[in-house]
């Protein structure tokens, strides 16, 4: 039996392993793919700490900024602790090497890396390595894990978690390369499993994966989640592939401008505002570009030579010389599973969550950029350290096999499951449909009728199935077990969306367009036990 | 437009049709998978160039799927030097353990001051995605199966020229046996690295840092050449 079982291995699992196993943990990290291709490697534009190495920058700004971001949906008490513990992560981050961009400043450590405006942000905050900054992290990250032995285990595909008396005992794992069902039995566990924007298939900057395996997970095992409705669109997506632009191409100095090349809003207020006002350029029948032609080819390859590239390859334009056409897309989700001050699920003790699965309530309800790699750093070793100390006096009784062996029943009966329909054009259908009536600007109507279709769905799917029966590397299983996580949190946007009639930060409704102060709350929801 | 992609349990290429226009060749994998043959496997993550998950072979060349425009006739097929595990998907843990044996990390972090042109030195080297494209390319691992190879070479060479780096010898050390002095210097590695990172360059300078730490290339100290003083191996390691 493990002491910490860390569920995913993007930035924030790794954080909270290097932590655990520091503390004194023995330490498991366990994911659906392999540890440097998380979605942490597509955050580019930077991490948030008031270091003041380019301009006066305060903590006490730093929160001000996100707690103004926030509208209200964010525990003061916890943003403070993140934007607090800020310069201490980057001198830790620092002191593992990560490659930060520099300042010719003639300072040491922390004092020499350099930073930009993203928007939101009172002053030059978001520390950065060009626009690499997520992969430079993470890869910084990986190389200190190796070097600490941490123990991993790749492709094995969260199944459930195994809770007892509210207790959380370990999780069962389809191992992708042989089939099996597995349990891992653990005394603490820490979901790391990354948001759930991939709902928005197609219409989304992250990655296939981003299915909200593990806030599905909680749910299922008896966790609370909460703000769900709570969705990021990013201003700055490729029209045609929704690949990311990073917002720093904004805070470096590029407008955004309509097809008759006005300038129509602030580039650097907050994504929701940003992305509203594209959005309703759009609507009139405007299109929408991104004008970084005035920085120069120079500085673009210095600042930004991840998004040139970008847009070369897939949009084919240059941007040192031609408009970048864009859209708003799904990016990032506020919400998930619902934690206490020290990161503890709600509703299932010894079970930490952290990072986008988490909703640690820092961002409420509009995250400013560079605050997401902030938390999975800050709070991934909260999350360790905090995973270690219930460990400590945890039972080591292992588990019984009951979730196993229910596991290996269900995963049996697909493979033996007939007249299968395909779940594809529906993976496809539920992206476009989120996108269309989940959106940045949201109506009740609309919000009902994706509720039913949601519904129908969710019936359709017992005729849904894998088409390829094959036992060992059996990506179609996959792709179908991330499809039902994705159709099963659909409803706890929706209805959490319907309840909402208000506007705030990313939650926008027609009909509604203030903020109401009845509605400055949480909604939490939490599945009746069965018992 | 037709391609062929190399299938695992027949070990012959199957041919599949695209509708025509230019498409990534990750975005022409999934329609197949969705629309055609949902057995097809491969690998796919983030689709930004940046994940590192789904290079291949596009005519023996390897490639980002996601970065790579499929063109009428291409053959599509695995990494090389990697265990094939189904169609496109490979094993990449041999490939990854190279990292551990290098030690390529910082080892004793120290003080320093660091520029503009320190972060610009290593730039290119820390945009290393571990796509393995490197690796499959790498022409030394035909014969030599333990090579510590490109990919963790260049990120040793990363580390050990980092300022923050108190201790360049530790992680020297370890890479001369089955590293630096087995490269062959012949540039596949360079030529398919879709990040635009030269593994033969880094090993190059890593040699040099080498002979500065007693170390000395074995094929010149078997033959009684003496201790070269120069860090380019004209003879290319052989």
């Amino acid at each position: 039996m493990v002491d910490v079982l860390i569920i995913g291995s993007g930035g924030a699992g790794l954080t909270a392993a290097l932590a655990a196993k520091e503390a004194g943990a023995s330490v498991l990290v366990v994911g659906k793919s392999s540890p440097t291709t998380s979605q942490t490697s597509m955050a580019q534009g930077g991490i948030n700490a008031a270091l003041g190495n380019a301009g006066e920058d305060h903590i006490s700004s730093h929160i001000a900024d996100t707690i103004k971001s926030a509208h209200g949906l964010c525990d003061e008490d916890m943003v403070r602790k993140m934007c607090a513990d800020a310069p201490e992560t980057i001198a830790w981050l620092n002191e593992i090497g990560v490659p930060f961009s520099r300042l010719d400043n003639n300072a040491q450590g922390k004092n020499s890396v350099a930073q930009r405006q993203m928007g939101g942000a009172s002053a030059k905050r978001a520390c950065y390595a060009q626009d690499y900054t997520g992969l430079k992290i993470l890869h910084t990250l990986y190389d200190t894990c190796l070097k600490e032995n941490i123990d991993f285990l790749e492709e094995h595909y969260l199944l459930n978690l195994i809770v007892k008396d509210d207790i959380v005992k370990g999780a069962t794992f389809l191992n992708i390369r042989s089939g099996e069902v597995v349990q891992i039995d653990a005394k603490s566990v820490v979901m790391a499993t990354g948001g759930y924007g991939a709902l928005y298939h197609g219409n989304t900057t992250n990655t296939y994966g981003s299915t909200g395996d593990g806030v599905a997970a909680v749910l299922r095992a008896g966790g609370a989640v909460s703000d769900m409705e709570f969705i990021q669109f990013h201003p700055t997506a490729l029209k045609h592939s929704a690949i990311l632009i990073s917002e720093s191409a904004r805070g470096e100095g590029g407008y955004l401008v309509n097809e008759k090349g006005e300038r129509f809003v602030d580039e650097l207020k907050p994504r929701d505002e940003v992305a509203r006002a594209i959005f309703a350029q759009i609507s009139e029948g405007q299109r929408v570009f991104l004008d970084v032609r005035h920085l120069g080819e120079e500085k673009l390859m210095e600042l930004l030579p991840q998004e040139v590239e970008l847009c070369k390859m897939h949009e084919h334009v240059d941007p040192a010389t031609e408009l970048i056409p864009i859209k708003p897309v799904a990016h990032y989700t506020m919400g998930g599973i619902d934690v206490d001050y020290a990161l503890e699920v709600t509703g299932i003790k010894g079970c930490f969550a952290v990072g986008e699965c988490s909703n640690a309530k820092v961002h409420g309800a509009n995250r400013l950029g560079g605050n997401s790699l902030l938390e999975i750093v800050a709070f991934g070793r909260f999350a360790g350290e905090n995973a270690y100390k219930h460990s400590i006096y945890a039972s080591s009784k292992p588990a019984e096999q009951t979730q196993k062996e229910k596991d290996r029943s269900e995963i049996e009966a697909l493979f033996t499951q007939e007249n299968v329909q395909s779940f594809y054009p529906y993976r496809e259908a539920l992206g476009n449909l989120f996108y269309e009536k989940v959106g940045i600007v949201r109506e009740n109507a609309q919000l009902n009728e994706a509720l039913e279709e949601v519904i129908s769905m969710q019936v359709s799917q017992k005729t849904l199935g894998i088409a390829d029966k094959s036992r060992t590397d059996n990506q179609n299983l996959t792709d179908f077990l991330e499809f039902k996580n994705a159709l099963l949190l659909a409803p706890t946007i929706i209805s959490s969306a319907i309840a909402r009639d208000e506007s705030r930060g990313a939650h926008f409704k027609t009909g509604f367009e203030a903020e109401n102060d009845a509605l400055k709350k949480h909604i939490v929801l939490q599945w009746k036990r069965e018992d | 437009m037709q391609i062929k992609i190399l299938r695992s349990d027949t070990n012959t290429h199957q041919l599949y049709s695209l509708p025509a226009g230019e498409i990534p060749l990750l975005n022409a994998l999934t329609y197949i998978k969705e629309t055609q043959d949902a057995t097809l496997t491969f690998s796919a993550g983030c689709r930004a160039s940046v994940c590192g998950t789904c290079a291949v072979r596009v005519n023996g060349r390897e490639e980002l799927a996601c970065a790579y425009k499929v063109k009428p006739g291409d053959v599509i097929e695995p990494l090389q030097y990697h265990p094939v595990l189904r169609d496109l998907k490979v094993d990449k843990q041999k490939a990854k353990e190279t990292l551990a044996k290098s030690t390529a990390w910082l080892q004793s972090a120290q003080e320093a001051t660091l520029t503009h042109n320190d972060e610009k030195f290593t730039e290119k080297q820390t945009d290393c995605i571990l796509c393995d494209a490197c690796y499959s390319a790498c022409p030394v691992y035909a014969v030599n199966p333990d090579f510590l190879g490109p990919f963790a070479l260049t990120r040793a060479y990363r580390y050990t020229s980092d300022k923050r780096e108190a201790n360049v010898k530790a992680t020297i050390d370890n890479i001369q046996s089955n590293g630096v002095w087995d490269c062959t210097l012949c540039g596949e590695c360079t030529a398919v690295c879709p990040k635009g990172i030269d593994p033969k360059m880094d090993i190059t300078m890593l040699r040099g840092t080498s002979l500065q730490h007693g170390h000395s290339d074995p094929s010149f100290a078997t033959q009684s050449f003496g201790t070269p003083d120069f860090g380019f191996d004209p003879n290319g390691g052989f």
